[in-house]
């Protein structure tokens, strides 16, 4: 089985790569783009019948800072 | 005073700290590679050097601060020996759990290198004892994730509890009210951006690092 981990930055922690995206995407002439946010993406491999407490517990332990971020699982 | 210097893979600063320690202190501290899941008996003082552990793989710091020897620091830190964490050191700290909060990208998106002014905002820990309240001094850093971020609450807390030992004077990385070290509530752990086991002899362009060690040395014997 594979799970996606989606990591993005909590709402409010300033994100100054994601302005740095948004305004070269304004440098490159596309008007309308009102905010970026930079997160990552994690693609496990896992073990069929692995809990997704234990992938929450992955999140938490390692994968994801929640003092600045929230994630999300999505199981493939 | 018996220390200790943890090296993980990366650490670039590692010796710069156990020189520093040898030069005040008299006394060489141990180097421990971060596999070892035991800390030599008695120490004193725990110091996590600067560089870039791991890569910064997945977030500065986070790797090291799940490795063999931080759960021993963790407990170390619990009996109430010192731990200084300096620069990647400190964003290890914070990882572990140890101090809150997190050190993101600066805010100018650029590596900082340079010395910059800070102020001691606190002189009643057994780190800065020997430097003057509000003292101004000056101490390089360098730096790409050193803007400290923490949540208003544990601001203010860290703030009423004179916890914010080191501040900016100057802007440098966009760090939540210019925060550039501080410790638990305990006392004894110390995080710090800047590198004052660089500025211990006149030859590295000035001495204003050396109080820490020394002050370090006169509470710990």
């Amino acid at each position: 089985m594979k799970a996606l981990v989606t990591i993005t930055l909590k709402p409010g922690v300033l994100d100054p790569q994601g302005r740095a995206i948004q305004n070269a995407l304004g440098g490159l002439g596309f008007a309308g783009v009102t905010g970026a946010r930079q997160g990552k993406l994690i693609e496990l491999d896992l073990t069929d019948g692995t809990s997704e407490a234990d992938i929450d517990a992955m999140c938490r332990q390692l994968l994801a800072n929640t003092v600045i971020e929230n994630y999300r699982i999505d199981i493939l | 005073m018996k220390s200790a210097v943890i090296v993980f893979p990366g650490s670039n600063c590692d010796r710069d700290l156990a020189v520093a320690i040898e030069a005040i202190t008299g006394t060489a501290p141990v180097m421990v590679w971060h596999r070892d899941a035991v800390l030599p008996d008695g120490l004193d003082l725990i110091a996590l050097p600067g560089g870039f552990s791991y890569g910064d793989y997945l977030r500065s710091g986070a790797m090291s601060a799940r490795s063999p020897v931080m759960q021993a620091v963790i407990a170390a830190a619990g009996e109430g020996r010192a731990v200084l964490g300096v620069c990647n050191g400190f964003q290890v700290l914070t990882e572990a759990g140890l101090l809150p909060g997190a050190l993101m990208r600066n805010a100018g998106l650029d590596f900082v290198c340079r010395d910059v002014s800070l102020t001691v905002e606190n002189t009643q820990t057994m780190f800065t004892a020997r430097y003057a309240a509000g003292s101004a001094i000056r101490i390089p850093v360098a730096h790409h994730d050193g803007n400290y971020v923490a949540d208003t609450a544990t601001l203010d807390r860290l703030e009423g509890d004179g916890r914010v030992v080191f501040r900016y004077a100057e802007p440098v990385n966009g760090s939540a009210r210019d925060i550039a070290g501080i410790v638990n509530a305990a006392g004894n752990v110390l995080g710090l951006m800047p590198h004052p086991e660089r500025l211990i002899e006149a030859e590295q362009g000035g001495t204003d690092g050396r109080a820490m060690f020394e002050a370090l040395h006169a509470a710990l014997g």
